[in-house]
């Protein structure tokens, strides 16, 4: 294949890295910036999101359409309320502090994937996609569904936006997330507030998960990667923003998509984390994050 | 007059320190009742407790008939107590009406509510797309007491309202107090300038310590400010 084409190639490939990075690094990102928890256990929300897609579009017969949609509807929804009641019987149990929070979330992260190990098993396995239109460049054909996996994620992170700027739930969990003390004097149940963001931080990750299932196969390792490049591009962004993560998805997946094609996986690593560096020595908040007041 | 806020024996901590050792006082119908006290004495921990941000280990904080030490903090201000924190606490990332919206939503109140505050600081409405953080401080101070007056409260809790202001803002600040006793809402006010507190309060509460040690009508402070040395060490 000619260099132009194959940086076509590499290029949307990258996009669908980034489409899922966004959604992923965005979960993430609210939880930390409204709670001040980091959450290590993401990666495995976003695994529990992908080996439930299987196990549910495995209870569905007929079209895999319908198998994938029904994945795509319950998966998160189950991944949500492990996550709301993992908030409740531990994170608030701990007062939200972030040393604790910290351990308390490997843990987690350790339970979720043992469990997955258990009742899945270590065999990774596939969802059928939803369709398997190709659509068909002048120099090689590409798969339609992974096209639409950008613009789910591209509709997915407008809507986020859209909640969080333009609803009053989007100002009261700017509200809890600028000043926890004062958003209570003004009525908002701050311990409601973040068990929901927890829970809606980890349904980002499921869809991500959802989407992405039918690409790369669930398995019960599948969390650790995707959990590194989060950080790595929440890290660049600048947490608790969306426009941040956006921009440092969209840098990270296309490089790493380029990267990879041209070079080696194991460089756009290597840059990636190089750039995580780089931006926490001369932009410690992040390209587009505030400094601290 | 009768009492719209009762507090009886509150102990407060912070950690294991005791911060409030059965405090007390009363708040009466539509007056403005000031705390007076050294730093760290206790007053803005008393506002606090109040509002349930500190929780009260002992003791009794009624509200009309409601009892404010067993509700959750969030409930507290849904029961008709607003709270202008010390240092304003404004969502400075927030645009102005953004932060007049979160004071009308926590007691659901509407339109009206939004243009009766509108009217009472003007200067609001030009601001209101701008991020709060952006305004002076004057200004920031009106939003914090505007916000604080969407819940259309029964009971304010001012904390230094009048800190590091230019005087004529301090003036309009004092106006405002003054003409929310006249609508009936009554005030506890926490302010160092005992200038501030001689020609705006009804009835005087020193604290010290974490205790209320005594309460006097205005009238006497003007008249004898030796209290006043005693307990502030200034006048």
């Amino acid at each position: 294949m000619a260099f132009g084409p194959h940086l076509l190639l590499a290029t949307l490939e990258g996009l669908v890295t980034s489409a899922v990075l966004a959604l992923m690094a965005l979960g993430l990102s609210l939880v930390f910036g409204v709670m001040r928890v980091v959450n290590v256990a993401h990666g495995e929300f976003f695994m529990l999101g992908a080996v439930l897609a299987w196990w549910i579009a495995s209870l569905v017969s007929g079209h895999p359409a319908i198998g994938f949609l029904a994945a795509l509807a319950i998966s998160p929804l189950i991944v949500g309320a492990v996550a709301f009641a993992a908030d409740r019987l531990v994170l608030r149990r701990l007062n939200y502090e972030p040393e604790a929070t910290i351990v308390a979330t490997i843990g987690l992260l350790y339970i979720i994937q043992q469990l997955a190990l258990t009742f899945y098993g270590p065999q990774a396995r596939p969802v059928d996609a939803p369709f398997t239109y190709r659509i068909l460049f002048p120099w090689f054909g590409y798969s339609g569904y992974k096209l639409s996996i950008i613009a789910t994620s591209a509709l997915l992170l407008i809507f986020t936006w859209f909640v969080l700027t333009r609803t009053r739930i989007g100002l009261v969990m700017r509200a809890t997330q600028y000043d926890r003390e004062t958003a209570q004097a003004f009525g908002i149940p701050v311990g409601r507030v973040y068990a929901g963001v927890f829970a809606l931080g980890a349904m980002l990750a499921a869809i991500a998960a959802v989407l992405i299932v039918p690409i790369t196969q669930a398995h019960y390792l599948m969390g650790l990667n995707p959990l590194l490049l989060s950080f790595i591009v929440v890290i660049i962004g600048g947490l608790g923003s969306l426009r941040g993560t956006v921009v440092a998805a969209l840098l990270i997946g296309v490089s790493d998509g380029v990267i990879s094609a041209f070079f080696s996986p194991t460089l756009a690593k290597i840059i990636a984390t190089l750039a995580v560096a780089m931006v926490l020595v001369f932009r410690p908040q992040g390209l587009f994050g505030s400094a601290a007041k | 007059m009768a009492d719209v806020l009762a507090i009886a024996g509150v102990d407060c901590f912070y950690g294991e320190v005791q911060v409030l050792h059965g405090l007390g006082l009363t708040l009466k119908q539509g007056e403005v009742h000031c705390l007076l006290g050294r730093n760290g004495a206790g007053k803005t921990t008393t506002l606090k407790a109040i509002m349930g941000l500190v929780p009260a280990r002992a003791g009794s904080i009624r509200l009309g008939g409601t009892e404010l030490t067993v509700l959750p903090a969030h409930e507290v201000p849904k029961a008709g107590v607003a709270y202008v924190p010390q240092g304003r606490r404004l969502f400075a990332e927030m645009t102005v009406a953004e932060n007049i919206e979160i004071g009308l939503m926590t007691r659901r109140k509407g339109q009206a509510t939004r243009e009766r505050v509108l009217e009472l600081f003007p200067v609001l409405r030009e601001r209101f797309r701008q991020r709060s953080g952006t305004l002076s401080g004057g200004e920031q101070q009106m939003l914090a007491m505007a916000r604080a007056l969407c819940l259309e409260p029964e009971v304010l809790l001012l904390d230094e309202p009048t800190e590091g202001l230019m005087p004529s803002m301090i003036a309009r600040i004092r106006e405002t107090v003054a003409s929310l006793r006249s609508t009936g809402v009554s005030t506890i006010l926490v302010e160092q300038r005992v200038d501030a507190v001689l020609s705006l309060a009804d009835r005087v509460t020193f604290i010290e310590n974490g205790r209320s040690r005594e309460t006097v009508e205005v009238e006497r402070l003007r008249g004898d400010p030796s209290l006043i040395k005693r307990y502030v060490g200034v006048g």
